[in-house]
């Protein structure tokens, strides 16, 4: 196994009496897709601000590419790429000024920041709007924009706070594409989301984080297959009638959550769930089996679903 | 690494050079308007008022006519207004708004190097005022010596130590109401600063306040060299304006820091 890239051991941020982040560990190997997944407020952004060299932590100890941040910031941010959560493009600058004067803030030669910014804007899919306004642009090319700038340095890990949080379903897809193809590249990737089907597509690990800490550590497919059952049965009876209808329900699959909109049946076969349930003459107004998937995994660790 | 290391890149001319590049879609009515702003006054001022006035004494004993009183007290406030503008607005919309400095300081860039090249910009633009300004006075004869060349210098001393200031206290601001605080305190300040007349109008206590304002310092710095009436005293002038500059960049420096890095 190669040496890690990001080494964390108990790394802790308090803000005044707040624990924004709770003795975290966790690794990341080179050219892995590693995902930081939790609610709003679990912590994520505070991680990664630690990771990307621009927050101090409190305690604990964190190596990012060998070296300790708290002594070789710069260093390490010279080989990192940054996409934060809030856009923080220069909308004074055109599109492609936003790459050149970037790189020039790395210190990057002029020629080497033109010939970039070029490959860039081809590569997020931009090249024709090289001289348009920042302001001008979608939701979602300003993120594409926001990854270019990010590794218009050539950085061996690329730091993603919520990439997609906000973008529209296409956008999205057009997002994961890009990023897909930068992991093809052997480009690190660690990002932090609250979107599932995100995690799902984009990271080859990842850990679940709620209130600060560590709640389960694995791919997507063996954390489903670790606290989730294979297929889930969800049953709607309207919100007044949920109650009685879990008592009904008692003992059909391995496991019943009852949200307040609707009753989650986990099983391994959905649909034998879904005969016993009419053998019961147990009536719902919908029923629909799916697959098990990571938002069924956070719901068994905090009893809560993730966007809330 | 050294701590310094971490502060500072010796890469402040990027910040520059992203200012330059910004500069070329800014509002170019706020810099005309400051360039015209003290070309008023003088006229308004200077020959208007000053055909009533005649001839003032200055500091140094010299007496010379009313206009050529206050030029290079406009030529200072105007360096000042024009340093004060870009350290303080454009430094505030950046830090609250823009996130400007966050983006910055993601990359190798340290603080100072944030500090530097804002405080470049903010002083090469009241430079350019003091540039237009010299040259109207000069067409107007109103430099009396040549030691007017190096009211340049002095202006652009004067420019550092406002803009260095101006970004500090910025920094450890929250609010835009709290912005109006700058400008209650510069337009007394410019008022009363021996700017229009002299200090000696004043009784001693008050005086004394006034000398310890930094634009009175940069007011006879200007005012000594453009006349040609010079004395030792200049350089605490000049000194008072390096401390300025020290001071600012420190508490500059420290606060981005902990704004951005910690």
């Amino acid at each position: 196994m190669p040496a890690p890239v990001i080494s964390a051991r108990n790394l802790r941020k308090t803000y005044k009496e707040f624990v924004a982040v709770d003795e975290l560990s966790f690794e990341v190997t080179a050219g892995e897709s590693f995902g930081l997944l939790g609610p709003n407020g679990a912590g994520k952004s505070t991680t990664m601000r630690m990771l990307g060299a621009v927050s101090e932590r409190t305690s604990g100890d964190l190596q990012i590419l060998g070296l300790d941040p708290n002594d070789h910031g710069p260093e390490i941010r010279s080989r990192l790429g940054v996409v934060p959560q809030a856009d923080n493009l220069d909308s004074e600058l055109r599109v492609r000024e936003n790459l050149l004067v970037y790189g020039r803030y790395f210190g990057i030669p002029r020629a080497v920041v033109a010939r970039r910014a070029d490959e860039l804007l081809e590569f997020a899919q931009l090249a024709d709007r090289a001289k348009a306004r920042v302001d001008e642009l979608s939701g979602g090319m300003k993120r594409r924009l926001t990854i270019a700038r990010a590794l218009v340095n050539e950085p061996r890990i690329l730091l993603l706070d919520e990439p997609t949080t906000g973008l529209d379903p296409q956008a999205r897809h057009v997002l994961w594409d890009r990023l897909f193809r930068l992991k093809e590249q052997g480009t690190t990737l660690v990002l932090t989301t609250h979107y599932m089907d995100e995690a799902e597509q984009l990271c080859d690990r990842l850990v679940v984080v709620d209130k600060g800490v560590i709640l389960a550590e694995g791919s997507p497919a063996s954390l489903i297959r670790e606290y989730s059952s294979r297929e889930v049965l969800e049953l709607r009876f309207g919100s007044d009638r949920n109650a009685d209808a879990v008592t009904a329900l008692a003992g059909i699959g391995d496991r019943i959550e009852t949200l307040p909109d609707r009753v989650l049946i986990f099983a391994a076969d959905g649909e034998s769930a879904l005969e016993e349930v009419s053998r019961r003459g147990i009536e719902s107004i919908t029923s629909l089996v799916r697959r098990s998937s990571l938002e069924d995994v956070f719901l068994r660790l905090t009893g809560r679903t993730l966007v809330e | 690494m050294s701590a310094l290391g971490s502060l500072y890149a010796r890469n402040a001319r990027s910040v520059v050079y992203r200012g330059a590049l910004a500069s070329k879609s800014s509002n170019a009515v706020v810099i005309i308007s400051g360039f015209f702003e003290p070309i008023f006054y003088l006229l308004a001022l200077g020959f208007g008022l000053g055909s009533l006035i005649g001839t003032v004494q200055t500091q140094g004993g010299a007496e010379v006519p009313y206009a050529a009183f206050i030029a290079p007290a406009l030529l200072a406030v105007a360096a000042m207004n024009g340093a004060i503008f870009d350290s303080t607005w454009n430094v505030f919309f950046k830090i609250k708004y823009a996130k400007l400095y966050e983006g910055m300081l993601a990359t190798t860039l340290g603080p100072l190097d944030v500090a530097l090249g804002e405080i470049t910009l903010a002083l090469s633009r009241g430079g350019l005022y003091a540039i237009g300004f010299m040259i109207v006075m000069q067409a107007l004869g109103l430099n009396l010596a040549w030691t007017a060349l190096l009211a340049l210098p002095a202006v652009l001393l004067i420019a550092f130590g406002f803009a260095a200031i101006g970004m500090a206290i910025t920094s450890y601001l929250n609010t835009f109401q709290q912005m109006d605080w700058i400008n209650f305190v510069l337009l007394p300040m410019f008022l009363f600063s021996a700017t229009l007349y002299p200090i000696t109008v004043y009784p001693e206590p008050v005086q004394w306040f006034v000398q310890a304002l930094p634009l009175w310092h940069g007011v006879e710095l200007v005012r000594g060299l453009t006349t040609g009436v010079l004395s030792p005293l200049m350089l605490v002038h000049v000194l008072y304006y390096v401390v300025m500059v020290v001071v600012g960049l420190v508490f500059t420096t420290r606060r981005l820091r902990v704004l951005f890095l910690s």
